[in-house]
This record gives C-alpha cells, sequence and structure tokens, in this order.
C-alpha cells in the first residue's frame, strides 16, 4: 500500500560529504537477526502458538520422561486388577490386562512423538527436492514427475499405507517409510509454487551468467529462499502424520503391541465400548486429539507468521 | 442522484480539496513514525494541482489521507481535511463512503491490479452506476457511453472481455472511466502513467486533459515525472519528507525553483540534449530520511548545500517568493546558487576502437505458444564498439529484453542467427560458453530487488561473482572485493548488509559491480534506473559513465526514457515489433530526418521544459508479434504513410546516410523535407 509499509528502518541513512552521492556510513545492525527477533516476537505474542506450544511441550515431556512421570509400570500386566473404573488408585483405570491406562497413556506419547517427526521429516526432505527439480526444470522433467505426483495424490492415503504395509509387513521403520512417501507428493507441490515464483527472480539469472552449477543453484540460491514454506509445510504435515499413524495403528498397521501406543490401545479395547467399559479407549483418544490439535495450533501460528 | 453541475456560488468560495496542517503518522513497530508533517494545501475548483517529490516523501499518504482510506497502522494526528467544503475527519464510515461514491475518486498507478480480474470490464464498469441508484440495464448503458468518452473505440466488446485481455493503456482508460463515471468533482491520480509506455503515457495525458476540462473536476496529481506535472498540471507543491517545500504555479516554479530541493530535482534529470561527455547530473547527496528520524528543523538541512547553522535551529517559514510561488527555505533568494553536486565528466581514456566487440547479423527469436509461430525478433543487425553505448529503445513488446537476454545467453536465438564476441560465434546458451565469453558479456537488471538474493549478504553476493568469474580465492579475492566496491562507490563497511538493509541506489550499485566483478567487454543494462528516483537515477547513470571511461566496457543501453537515452547512448537504436527500425548516432536519431516511428516516440514525451511539441498520435496499440502487418509492420500505426507500397513491401534496412539506418521507403531528403511540418491526423 504505502512506499513506507515495509522497508521502514531498512534503508540505510546517512550524512554524508555532498561531494560523493550515496556512500553510506554506518553499518546497520545486522537486519536478519532484527527480522529473526521480531519473527520470535511476533510468535511469542500470538495466542495460538503460545496454546499449541504449551501442549505440545507437555507431550514431549511424557514421551522423554514418560517412565519418571507414570506412576505405575506401563507394560506390568495384572490380570486381577483387569478393567478396573477410574479411581483414586489408577485414575483413568486399568486395561484388560490390568495394566495402568495413565501410565500407558502418558508414555505412550513417545513412540508417535519419535515416529510421526521422523517421518514428517522425511517426507520434507524428500518433497523439498522433488519440488526444488519439478519447479525449476519445468517443462519434460516437471510432466513426468508431476504427473506421478499427481498419481500418488489421488489415491486415499490409508489405502496406500494400508497396502504397502500388509506387502512389507508392519514394522515402526517401514510405518516411517510409508507415510513419508505418501506426504512427499503434498510437500512436493507446495515447494514446487515457490520456486516456480523465485526462478524468474533475475538472482537465478544472474547464477547463471557466472556458471554456477544446477545443484548449486537449486541448493545454494533457491533453497533458502523457500525455506518458510518449507517449514510452515513441515508442521502442518506433522500433525497429519500423527492422526494418520494413529489411525494406521488402530487398524492394527502401525505400531506394534506391546509399545503402549494411543492408537494400538483404542484398537485393542474399543469392542468394550459397548460394556460400559469406556476408560481404556476415551483417554488414548483425548491424547491423540489433544497432541493434533496442539500441533496444527503450532503450525497455525508459524503460518501466520511467515506468510505475512 | 444529481449529476448537474454544483450552484454557482460553492464554485466560488469551496476549495475541492482543503489539507490544513495535516499530520499524518504511522504506526511501526510500537512507535508512531510521522510521514505527514503539517502539509497544508488546497486545490479550487477546475484546478489541476501537481505535488512532487521522490518515493518516501509522503505523497501517496497525502492522497490516501484526502480519501480517509489511510492503512490500519495509520492515523491523522493533526489537522483537517476539507473535500468538497465537508469536514472528512467527522464524518461517519456511512457518510465517507458516500462521499468516495460521489464525490472523491481516484486512479492507482498499476490497472491491472486496479481491476478485477474476473469480471467483465462492463460489469465492472456498471457496478458504479447501479450502486449509485440505477437499474441494470441503465447501468449498462451509461457505462457504455463512458467507455467511448474515454474514448476506446469499440466499446462494446471492450465490455465483453476480461481485464487481462486489454492492454495496460486500455485497462487504465477503464480505470479513468470508473473515476469519472461518478461524476466527482475530485480525481485523485496517483502515478497514474508511470507503467505505461511514453506514447501510451502521451495519449492517456491527453485523455485526461480532455476529460478535465469535460467534466469539470479538480484534478490532484501525484507523480515523480516533472515532464507529466508541466504538461498537466497549472499549479504544483513538492513535498520532502512529509513537508511541502515549495508552492507554485507550475511555470514559475520550473522557470525559478526557490527552495534547493526542487532544484536538485529538477537538475538531475538529463535535458534538452545533454550528453556524458558534456556534462554529468547533478545529484541530490545523502538518502530521505527514515521514517520517524529526528529532523532538524529545516528537514532538508542534511543534504543542502547551501545550509548553516539557522537551519538547524529555525524552521524556515514559508517565504513568498512572487504571488503564489513559496519556498520554505531560508535562503529562498539565492537558493539557484545552489552548488552542484559532481564534478567534471571524466575523460575517456581513448577512443574507441574500429573493430566491433560483439556483432549481430540476422538475429532472430521466434516463440512457439500453442502451435503459433511468434517472432520476437527478425533479422536484426547491429555492431558495439569498444567503449561505445548503444541506446536500445522501443514501446514494450517491441523485443528489447528478448534481445538483451539472447545476447547474455538466457535463451538462445533461432538457427542462422550470428552473434559474435571479438569475432568468435557465441554458443546460443551460457551453460555452452567459454568462461572469457562468460565473463565479457554480463547484464545489470532492471530491478535489483530480484536480483540480488535477499538472502545472502553483498560480501556473499560479490565474492561468489568473483570466485566465479575469476576464478580468485582468498585473500586475493578479499582486495579484489574491496576495490570492486571502491569502484562502484559502495562503503566497504556495508559488505555485511543483506540488499534488504540498503536503499534502492545503493542495491543498484551491487547489482553493476557483480556485472563489473569479471572485467566484462559488454554489459547489457536492462532498464538499470527505471526502478529508481530521478536523484538515485542521476547518481547511477554518472556511475555507469565513470566506469566506462574507466575501463572501456561497452553497453546496450535499454530504457523507455529517452531523455536518459540520448544522454548516455552514442548511437541508438529503435525497434519495433522485434525490427530494428532505425539506427544510428545519438544526434542524428533524435532530429529530422528520423524515421517516423522515432518521431512518434520522441513526441510523446512530456518535457519538464514545458515547451510544447505537436504531439504525433500514434493510432492504435503495437499490433501483436504473432500476426505482424503485411509489408512495413509499422504501415498500420504510421504517421506518414505513404500509400499502398507500405502494405505490400517491407522496406529494408538500408544506409541514408553514412552510419544512419532505417527501415521506410522514404529517402532521408523527403522525410527532412516532410518533418518540418506535423503529420496530417490519422484516422484519429
Amino acid at each position: 500500500m504505502s512506499s513506507f509499509g515495509e522497508p521502514i528502518g531498512s534503508s540505510v541513512t546517512a550524512a554524508e560529504p555532498p561531494a560523493q552521492a550515496e556512500s553510506t556510513l554506518e553499518p546497520a545492525p545486522s537486519e536478519a537477526k532484527v527480522i529473526r527477533r521480531e519473527r520470535l516476537a511476533l510468535l511469542l505474542r500470538s495466542k495460538t502458538f503460545i496454546a499449541g506450544a504449551v501442549i505440545l511441550a507437555f507431550w514431549i515431556v511424557c514421551a522423554i520422561f514418560g517412565y519418571l512421570i507414570a506412576p505405575d509400570d506401563p507394560l506390568l500386566t495384572n490380570p486381577v486388577k483387569a478393567l478396573q473404573a477410574p479411581s483414586s488408585s489408577h485414575l483413568f483405570g486399568t486395561d484388560t490386562l490390568g495394566r495402568d491406562v495413565l501410565s500407558r497413556v502418558i508414555v505412550g506419547a513417545r513412540d508417535i512423538l519419535i515416529v510421526a517427526p521422523l517421518a514428517t521429516l522425511l517426507a520434507t526432505a524428500m518433497g523439498t527436492l522433488l519440488g526444488l527439480v519439478t519447479g525449476y526444470y519445468r517443462g519434460f522433467v516437471d510432466d513426468t514427475l508431476g504427473r506421478i505426483i499427481d498419481a500418488i495424490l489421488a489415491v486415499p492415503v490409508v489405502i496406500v499405507g494400508l497396502l504397502s504395509l500388509v506387502a512389507l509387513g508392519p514394522s515402526t521403520v517401514t510405518v516411517i517409510f510409508v507415510i513419508a512417501v505418501v506426504f512427499t507428493p503434498v510437500i512436493a507441490r507446495t515447494v514446487r509454487a515457490a520456486v516456480l515464483t523465485e526462478r524468474q527472480y533475475e538472482y537465478v539469472a544472474a547464477a547463471r551468467l557466472r556458471n554456477e552449477r544446477t545443484p548449486y543453484i537449486l541448493f545454494g540460491e533457491i533453497l533458502p529462499n523457500v525455506m518458510g514454506p518449507v517449514l510452515v509445510e513441515f508442521t502442518v504435515r506433522l500433525g497429519y502424520a500423527i492422526f494418520t499413524i494413529a489411525t494406521l495403528s488402530f487398524l492394527g498397521f502401525g505400531i506394534q503391541p506391546p509399545a503402549p501406543d494411543w492408537g494400538l490401545q483404542i484398537f485393542q479395547h474399543y469392542g468394550l465400548i459397548s460394556g460400559g467399559y469406556w476408560w481404556p479407549v476415551l483417554f488414548p483418544a483425548l491424547a491423540i486429539a489433544s497432541l493434533v490439535i496442539g500441533v496444527n495450533l503450532l503450525a497455525d501460528g508459524i503460518s501466520q507468521v511467515f506468510e505475512r | 442522484m444529481s449529476a448537474t453541475a454544483p450552484e454557482p456560488t460553492v464554485v466560488q468560495t469551496t476549495p475541492a480539496l482543503e489539507l490544513r496542517d495535516l499530520e499524518v503518522s504511522y504506526r511501526v513497530r510500537g512507535i508512531w513514525r510521522t510521514v505527514l508533517r503539517g502539509v497544508t494545501l488546497s486545490i479550487a475548483r477546475n484546478e489541476a494541482y501537481g505535488l512532487v517529490g521522490e518515493s518516501g516523501c509522503g505523497k501517496s499518504t497525502a492522497a490516501f489521507a484526502a480519501l480517509r482510506y489511510l492503512p490500519r497502522n495509520g492515523r491523522v494526528m493533526n489537522g483537517s481535511i476539507h473535500v468538497d467544503g465537508e469536514d472528512l475527519l467527522s464524518m461517519s464510515e456511512d457518510e465517507v463512503r458516500q462521499l468516495r461514491m460521489s464525490k472523491v475518486s481516484m486512479v492507482y498507478q498499476n490497472p491491472t491490479a486496479a481491476l478485477n480480474p474476473s469480471i467483465r470490464i462492463g460489469d465492472q464498469v456498471a457496478e458504479v452506476y447501479a450502486l449509485a441508484g440505477d437499474s441494470d440495464d441503465r447501468a449498462h448503458e451509461r457505462a457504455q457511453e463512458m467507455l467511448s468518452k474515454v474514448q476506446i473505440s469499440d466499446p462494446v466488446s471492450v465490455m465483453r472481455r476480461y481485464p487481462h485481455q486489454l492492454s495496460g493503456g486500455m485497462n487504465q482508460r477503464v480505470v479513468i472511466a470508473m473515476a469519472l463515471a461518478t461524476n466527482p468533482s475530485l480525481l485523485i491520480l496517483d502515478e497514474p502513467t508511470t507503467g505505461l509506455d511514453a506514447t501510451v503515457e502521451g495519449e492517456v495525458l491527453d485523455l485526461i486533459k480532455t476529460l478535465r476540462g469535460e467534466f469539470e473536476t479538480s484534478l490532484l496529481f501525484i507523480t515523480h515525472n516533472l515532464g507529466v506535472i508541466s504538461k498537466m498540471c497549472e499549479r504544483m507543491g513538492v513535498l520532502y519528507a512529509g513537508r511541502l517545500v515549495e508552492e507554485g504555479p507550475v511555470a514559475e516554479v520550473f522557470d525559478r525553483p526557490s527552495h534547493p530541493y526542487t532544484i536538485g530535482l529538477v537538475r538531475c534529470i538529463p535535458r534538452g540534449g545533454v550528453r556524458k561527455d558534456k556534462e554529468t547530473l547533478d545529484t541530490i547527496p545523502g538518502f530521505l530520511p527514515q521514517l520517524g528520524a529526528e529532523l532538524p528543523a529545516c528537514v532538508f538541512t542534511d543534504r543542502c548545500g547551501l545550509a548553516e547553522e539557522i537551519c538547524r535551529q529555525q524552521e524556515p517559514p514559508f517565504h513568498r517568493v512572487t504571488d503564489g510561488h513559496c519556498s520554505r527555505c531560508h535562503f529562498y533568494e539565492r537558493a539557484h546558487t545552489l552548488p552542484r553536486a559532481t564534478g567534471a565528466p571524466p575523460v575517456p581514456r581513448e577512443s574507441p576502437r574500429e573493430a566491433p566487440v560483439l556483432e549481430a547479423h540476422g538475429v532472430r527469436k521466434t516463440f512457439h505458444q500453442e502451435g503459433h509461430a511468434i517472432q520476437a525478433l527478425a533479422d536484426v543487425e547491429f555492431a558495439l564498439k569498444e567503449g561505445e553505448t548503444l541506446g536500445l529503445v522501443g514501446e514494450s513488446g517491441s523485443g528489447k529484453t528478448t534481445l538483451a537476454r539472447l545476447l547474455i545467453g538466457l535463451s538462445a536465438p533461432d538457427e542462422g542467427s550470428i552473434v559474435e564476441l571479438d569475432g568468435a560465434q557465441l554458443a546460443g546458451s551460457v551453460n555452452k560458453r567459454k568462461r572469457d565469453q562468460v565473463r565479457a558479456l554480463q547484464i545489470v537488471f532492471q530491478n535489483p530487488d530480484s536480483a540480488l538474493n535477499r538472502r545472502f549478504s553483498i560480501h556473499r553476493i560479490l565474492g561468489r561473482a568473483l570466485t566465479m568469474l575469476t576464478g580468485e580465492h582468498g585473500e586475493k579475492r578479499e582486495e579484489r572485493l574491496r576495490q570492486l566496491a571502491h569502484s562502484v562507490r559502495f562503503d566497504v563497511r556495508l559488505i555485511g548488509a543483506r540488499p534488504a538493509q540498503l536503499s534502492g541506489g545503493l542495491k543498484q550499485r551491487v547489482a553493476i559491480a557483480r556485472a563489473f566483478a569479471g572485467e566484462p567487454r559488454i554489459v547489457v543494462c536492462d532498464e538499470p534506473t527505471s526502478a529508481l528516483d530521478v536523484s538515485v537515477q542521476a547518481a547511477i547513470l554518472n556511475l555507469l559513465v565513470e566506469l566506462q571511461a574507466q575501463k572501456k566496457v561497452a553497453y546496450l543501453f535499454i530504457s523507455h526514457d529517452l531523455g536518459v537515452v540520448r544522454y548516455l547512448s552514442d548511437r541508438i537504436a529503435v525497434l519495433y515489433l522485434g525490427r530494428l527500425m532505425e539506427l544510428g548516432a545519438a544526434e542524428s536519431v533524435f532530429d529530422p530526418p528520423q524515421h517516423p516511428y522515432t518521431e512518434a516516440l520522441g513526441s510523446a514525451v512530456p518535457t519538464a521544459e514545458g515547451t510544447e511539441r505537436t504531439r504525433i498520435r500514434l493510432v492504435g496499440e503495437i499490433p501483436s508479434a504473432a500476426s505482424p502487418p503485411s509489408g512495413c509492420v509499422f504501415h498500420t500505426r504510421c504517421p506518414r504513410y505513404i500509400g499502398d507500397i507500405c502494405k505490400t513491401e517491407e522496406p529494408e534496412l538500408r544506409e541514408v546516410e553514412p552510419g544512419h539506418f532505417w527501415r521506410c521507403h522514404y529517402s532521408a531528403e523527403q522525410l527532412r523535407e516532410l518533418q518540418k511540418t506535423p503529420p496530417p491526423g490519422r484516422g484519429v
């Protein structure tokens, strides 16, 4: 809108000898730092971000110190105490094998908080690479890879996941890879769009005009400029990854027993709800919901700041 | 809804716009920063008032304030705004909306962005009438009338089209039509022709002038272009750092500028055929103060060659120079003695060698789009000598940038085109050129913001260029880097900064330094100053001249600003629809005999001197390169059209005088005779 909108404080002021127009004095404090500090300040002022961060921090603490915090051993079976309702000795009750649900919910954060970020990180790395290449080359490369991406996107995530897990056999590593592969095209699309904008800026042409090789142009010149969207995409996908992993676990193809995974707990107990045993299902479900909401709030906060 | 003239009594007394002691601040990072410092001005009915100043001086803020349309972080801190006698600041939101609907309108710089891309032109224009209470049919009818008033020749078909199907000039006419639809008493134009070609600019300005008479509208004309002001306005104000520093009748102010800032602005512009070897351009030293900075009593003190102690202590009153001409300078009487900020022009090391560095023969470029072949360049021929500047002019769409990209190897020409560097054929793509060839041919882009990677420090940007182009490393490279920064007058202490921290002029210096990193033989300059303010432009042009004198580099200088091209160029090439229409020494191209197209281009430029030239109107738009006209491609718009021969036979590019080539059926003698009088209006 007005020309004052942005560059305030960014243009360097100087009084100078009249003989030479426009050479400058005082070096300004590094603007990059200022921008970073400002973004942080904006993040900390965003209620969405804070709420998300608090929820996520809570679960991270549970994931790291779970065994110390948990009142009981989450793996200790005790058939005598099976399916006890919440009480003062077991706040969240016990499950079919008499394990403490509260302890299992606390410790259950660990698996998902390892698997989901790893899968998302892998997907982000592959998606960014693919996005850079398709966005930069366009033409044949873009058309070919683009169609493949479209094909993957056209198939429902859970179906692809299930089929590959059936074929490969369920294990934590497979889950990571499957989710990474399924999420890669989505991230690639976002990055590609950002690269399409960047590649028409003349700094890319300038790089070609000093004989830079293509990998340098992609990773040295363009990548730093698309890190904003990449970061936003990572946090958004993280929320989806958590959700997808929980879904796969619920279907029995995700994290395997006896791990106290939340999705798995729901899978093992949902048949009992009709019998009035709601606690072994409700608490893990709330845990999943809160983590997904937390990550999504975080993602919202970040994207508001980065996509201003 | 009354579209009738206001009562005569009101005409005499109330100004269309009155700003009194207007103070506007923007809240940035939690601090209120003053943008307008007590601006007082008034625009009488039927008056055209021009507001000039460099970007960041507060021109647009004044315009937005007059509509009470400040950005959310902006606030009027003090003063009053009256439109047509009504106090804008005490109105409710609803009343302001009513006022915008009936009394004030605004035309923005970028017409394509001002129109909704997904609504047909007709519906957009009709909406204005529908809002005012007309029935749908009636609204469309009136929209059509309005479009013919802005001289759109085929309003019926234009109404069915979308904005992207029209040219920039056409879109600006539509925007003007919408602005005038409500018959406003005040029309605010914010750089309305800045993005347009000279020929189109001329037409749009003519149109505004005509309509003004017809609608009896007052104008607030905001521009950085002094030529436009002198053509369009009766009175003008000069804004610096949010303060009105000079005001008066346009002729008066140009004749006897009485504030150092105005004088600086006028001296910055290459005018009256001044050339680089005769005179350097004057500049205004220093920078516009940052928003919210502490300023001395006279805001211009820090950049003023006349400043004395009193300027810091005491704010100068608005001195009366003559009737209605005021200057806010303690020394307004001797302001014209302002010392020049620049010295004598540099002397070139030696005269240019005769053998050309770069030669182009039969250069063609065809783009293929959805099965259509679009010929962007056809048989372009030229040679560039060492240390010479070849200016390249033409409207947008004439192929200037295509030629530039092709020479530096960003896109390959068609088979059979010959581009030779020192007699050796150059590969089409930069990737296939030898390192020496790559470093010999560099470019300075138009927009330094996108030409410099915003994530890197200046040190990294220049250092990488040096490493890649010269192969130097370590301490040796650092030494070269310092020399390079010094040669473009870039303060080495800023070398760690990132582009966003630098002003536009400094950024362009970095871009120039990068182009010069590998000691190039030829530098293509693609509109290098068109994104810059005039005072910065002058400094950059001086730098280019100086570098050329030192390093004997040849320039291919592309610009739409004929004054700049004329100042800098030894020879000038004129492109139209990808064809070279004229090529010759700079002195001869701009004087008769000249190619009819060059003649029209030159006549379209408004000059700051205010000398009224007969403008030669080019009929219609530049034709599409996909289906260029038969025969001479210019025949559809030519003011000197001969007859059927122009339609059927394409003239050769031939030497009409020694070193002067053109593509026209007329001979030099014939045109010399013809151009003593302006051409008959053709089809207008």
